[in-house]
């Protein structure tokens, strides 16, 4: 497997475009769903672009940074999709809806 | 092209795909699972650029573990299907916003990167582990006391409270509780 590494090649464009892609879904899916475990995937979808955009550029400079803050990211989007699903079922348990535009307690 | 980016143009083609129905499926048990999906082809891309270890740790944290947190949260909560249910009245703006973030973005990437090329290397996972531990302690070790804290906060936020009005009956506690005797079945024999 090495070997046929040797002078392998990738366009970075596309690994960008790629991550964009992802990027802009869940920008659209945070802003349009009214679910709230939906609004949490879409976050996830922008974190993992994120991610993609970071492993892209560490194989790009063959520096291993961008692959070592991946995982960071990782584990905190693991931690934030684990408090996040937490406070929506216990808004679940009080309210009945999970849907965020009904959720507005705490707006002006 | 070479043959990475044709493996890559499928995998990112089946990624793509899968996000854009994951945000625009009407039945949310579909949408978790276009994610699964998503999540897969993004695991897909960091093995083929040679990000073994990150490439597992996608597949073991994100498709084992979050998958399963998110489709037991939609198993617990009310999962309602229908677009009224799922989308509010911003889907025009909302999808403007995002076609204006990806043209944006692509404008970018072409403008900056267009051309370029990344030379793969396989990355050794030991070198990994002695980038993190040499260079990069003090943030693991922040990361690791962030865990530990939303480890304890997703199990305070989702306890049920047990308010002073409960019944006392019910606090008997799992261990010291009496199991009711049953009278011994006929036959049976000690």
């Amino acid at each position: 497997m090495i070997a046929a590494l040797a002078d392998a090649t990738i366009r970075l464009p596309f690994l960008l475009i790629f991550a964009a892609v992802l990027f802009s879904a869940g920008v659209y899916g945070v802003l349009a769903r009214r679910n709230g475990v939906l609004v949490l995937m879409s976050i996830e979808l922008m974190l993992n672009a994120v991610n993609v955009n970071l492993v892209a550029f560490s194989a790009y400079l063959h520096q291993l940074t961008g692959q070592v803050f991946a995982l960071f990211v990782i584990t905190v989007a693991a931690a934030e999709i684990g408090i996040g699903l937490a406070i929506v079922i216990l808004i679940y348990r009080n309210r009945e809806t999970i849907n965020v535009d009904e959720i507005n307690l705490l707006k002006w | 092209m070479s043959a990475q980016e044709i493996v890559f143009v499928v995998i990112g083609g089946i990624g793509g795909i899968a996000a854009i129905r994951l945000v625009t499926s009407r039945n949310v048990v579909h949408a978790a699972l276009y994610l699964v999906v998503t999540l897969a082809m993004v695991g897909g891309t960091y093995l083929l650029v040679a990000a073994e270890f990150l490439a597992w740790a996608q597949v073991l944290i994100y498709v084992g573990a979050i998958i399963v947190l998110v489709l037991f949260s939609l198993m617990l909560t009310k999962a309602p299907i229908g677009r009224e249910a799922l989308d509010n009245q911003q889907r025009g703006i909302a999808a403007l916003v995002g076609a204006g973030v990806l043209v944006g973005l692509v404008f970018l990437i072409q403008d900056r990167f267009n051309g370029q090329r990344v030379h793969l290397q396989p990355v050794r996972t030991a070198q990994l582990g002695v980038s993190i531990f040499r260079d990069f302690v003090l943030p693991f070790e922040v990361v690791s006391v962030l865990l530990l804290a939303a480890l304890i906060g997703a199990v305070v936020i989702a306890r049920k409270d047990e308010g002073p009005g409960e019944p006392p009956e019910r606090r008997v506690p799992l261990i010291g509780r009496r199991e009711p005797v049953l009278p011994p079945r006929e036959g049976a024999r000690r």
